[in-house]
């Protein structure tokens, strides 16, 4: 079999980077994930814009590339900026968690928000805003670090559990979401039993977090998700080398020379604390977790989820969902998860009604 | 081959047997057990190097179990699995997916794969997280797909293939890990009669233009016969008869490793051993005189 010019391979045109670095060169992918970058920062502007001191949203987007005078400044960097970029940040997180799961699991439903991961993270933190006592009253320690720390817990808590129980000589995708469907009727009965026992201050409170919301962020709030997200999205990415491979069955991945145990352990831990963070971060914001990876694959047409396209998808979601819920209904500001739940939900009919190709549960 | 006779075909195969070179991979009193359900108990098994060997024998006796140790896909609880005189799992398995390809039955691919994106898969063992298409995977996996005759349906997407092409799809990718060993656990399974052939002479033409060996699971006797060099006989987690086709296959040992009433007649085209089987309204007939 000797071929002297072999032909070059239909679909895959090489990327290459000096004589070691080599990758396939995907101009869709990169296509939409610049564009959901692009959709990102005129969300972002958009939203800062609105407020009771309006500014235009070339205003905006002029002090976010460093001009503006000084009010605009202060109100955009300092009052608002927080609120869109932890939005963005939670829908970076939330997505590639996502993509991440639905992947492994070769399952769109196997997302944070539907098996339980989502619901964990948010029962444990409503168990210290309640339980912790002090937070009705107090806000301080308790809640910047507190709340957090006991999201990101709960979260891996709930992702062990889910994995233990959904164990069987390996991992199926029908097992995990069957699963992951009654741990997270699990954890919302005792949200709801916290919630019952709590004082009404702690309850109310807790409802508002509940729902996921982008309320009163500042840069202490910006800056652990950020961090979280400098660590783990790059591990995501270097991880997401074997994820190909971990969409076959398992012997099939075993032959192509993958510990598939320990990759896809590897790759479920920095989906979970992905989502965790984002959870702690704003609470358990619904659906864009299950949305943004699959709009992201049927955008850019690929097999699975894509990594980076669903990350600016997710985070172009999030912002735009923020924008409606603040300024939709006039004077009410409502939480940012009850308009992606909104949002979701019909897709997530959709996915189901598309019947057994994709879904299979 | 049409004209060749029985007794050269015969002599032909032996010499193939002959020819092979030293086993490389071997199974060494092996036990193979699914938890609590033992399927073989201290099993010996050697991969003649540079041949083709079809392993035969009814359903449930542990050939599938047997080709899945043999590729490291599970642990033996018992005796060693040797992949060139080393214990299989105590090698990285990504050195050992250098050496052996292995294809399960019937595998699936994601939803939307195009084959050029499953058939480079198959380079992975090769690549690492920054190198992950080198001008060699390039080469590789366009020779690979020229091969099977499948770089015209590169970019289709695997589900849309017939069964015949996806098997080619998938062969395309254990060729594109580059292997000397290749371990296939039925094949031809789920394909109709033409793609059975179409298949197994792809595999053959593996084995004699690029002296691949290959240990392949088979269900169809008359075909494992026609192309495999030597025939591994199982039933019951154990060996009963390994081979040339044309000592393995013969109405006794039908009788006794499939409880089969059938006759062994020469093919006529290959010359190599037909198995046809008598079923119940013709058992009460006398024999035909030239059966064996």
């Amino acid at each position: 079999m000797s071929v002297v010019a072999p032909p070059r391979v239909p679909g895959r045109p090489p990327l290459r980077i000096g004589r070691r670095v080599s990758g396939v060169w995907r101009p869709r992918s990169m296509l939409v994930a610049v564009l959901g970058l692009a959709a990102t920062v005129l969300a972002m502007a958009v939203n800062i814009g609105r407020g009771e001191y309006p500014i235009s949203v070339l205003e905006v987007l002029g002090v976010l590339f460093g001009g503006g005078d000084e009010v605009g400044r202060f109100i955009v960097l300092e009052l608002r900026l927080p609120r869109s970029l932890t939005g963005s940040l939670v829908g970076v997180a939330f997505a590639i968690s996502g993509a991440i799961m639905q992947a492994i699991a070769r399952n769109p439903l196997a997302s944070p928000d539907i098996i339980g991961i989502n619901a964990g993270a948010g029962a444990a933190a409503v168990g210290v805003i309640v339980l912790g006592g002090t937070y009705g009253a107090v806000s301080g320690l308790v809640a910047v670090v507190g709340v957090p720390v006991a999201a990101l817990a709960g979260g891996l808590l709930t992702a062990t559990l889910i994995y233990l129980l959904a164990y069987r000589k390996g991992i199926e995708g029908y097992r995990l979401v069957l699963i992951g469907i009654g741990i997270n009727a699990v954890c919302v009965s005792v949200t709801s039993w916290l919630l019952i026992v709590a004082d009404v201050t702690d309850a109310g409170r807790a409802v508002v977090w509940l729902n996921g919301s982008l309320n009163a962020r500042g840069w202490e709030h910006v800056a652990p998700v950020g961090l979280a997200l400098l660590v783990l999205v790059p591990a995501a990415l270097l991880l997401a080398f074997v994820l190909g491979a971990l969409q076959f069955n398992d012997d099939t991945a075993r032959g192509l020379g993958i510990r598939v145990n320990g990759a896809r352990t590897a790759l479920l831990l920095v989906a979970v604390a992905l989502a965790s963070v984002a959870v702690a971060s704003a609470g358990p914001i619904v659906f864009v977790a299950l949305v943004a990876p699959q709009l992201a694959l049927r955008l850019v047409g690929s097999s699975r989820p894509p990594l980076l396209a669903s990350a600016t998808v997710g985070a172009a979601l999030t912002v735009t969902a923020d924008l409606i819920a603040r300024t939709a209904f006039g004077a009410t500001a409502l939480p940012v998860g009850i308009v992606t739940a909104v949002l979701g939900a019909p897709f997530l009919l959709y996915l189901l009604a598309r019947g057994n190709r994709e879904v299979r549960v | 081959m049409t004209t060749t006779s029985e007794l050269d075909s015969a002599t032909g195969q032996q010499a193939a047997a002959d020819r092979a070179g030293p086993v490389r991979l071997r199974a060494e009193h092996v036990r193979l057990a699914y938890s609590e359900l033992v399927v073989a108990e201290d099993l010996d098994f050697e991969v003649l190097d540079g041949a083709i060997t079809a392993v035969i024998g009814p359903n449930g006796c542990g050939k599938s179990t047997l080709l899945r140790a043999l590729g490291r896909l599970m642990r033996t609880s018992a005796g060693q699995v040797l992949l060139d005189g080393k214990r299989i799992e105590r090698l990285p398995t990504r050195e050992v997916a250098k050496v052996l390809g292995m294809l399960p039955q019937s595998p699936i691919a994601p939803e939307g794969l195009t084959v050029a994106d499953l058939v480079s898969r198959g380079r992975h063992p090769h690549q690492a997280w920054y190198r992950q298409w080198s001008s060699t995977d390039q080469d590789v996996v366009a020779e690979a797909l020229s091969w099977t005759g499948m770089l015209d349906l590169a970019e289709r997407p695997v589900d849309r293939l017939s069964g015949g092409q996806k098997q080619r799809a998938w062969i395309s990718m254990v060729l594109a890990q580059g292997t000397d060993l290749l371990l296939l656990d039925e094949p031809t399974t789920f394909l109709d009669l033409a793609h059975q052939v179409d298949t197994l002479d792809l595999i053959e033409r593996l084995h004699t233009e690029t002296g691949r060996t290959v240990v392949m699971v088979l269900h169809d006797l008359n075909l494992a016969a026609r192309y495999a060099q030597r025939l591994v006989a199982m039933r019951d987690g154990a060996i009963v008869a390994s081979g040339t086709p044309t000592d393995v296959l013969t109405a006794d040992l039908l009788s006794d490793v499939f409880e089969l009433d059938a006759r062994v007649i020469t093919d006529p085209v290959a010359a190599t051993p037909l198995v046809v089987p008598v079923g119940h309204r013709h058992r009460e007939q006398p024999p035909h005189p030239t059966s064996t």
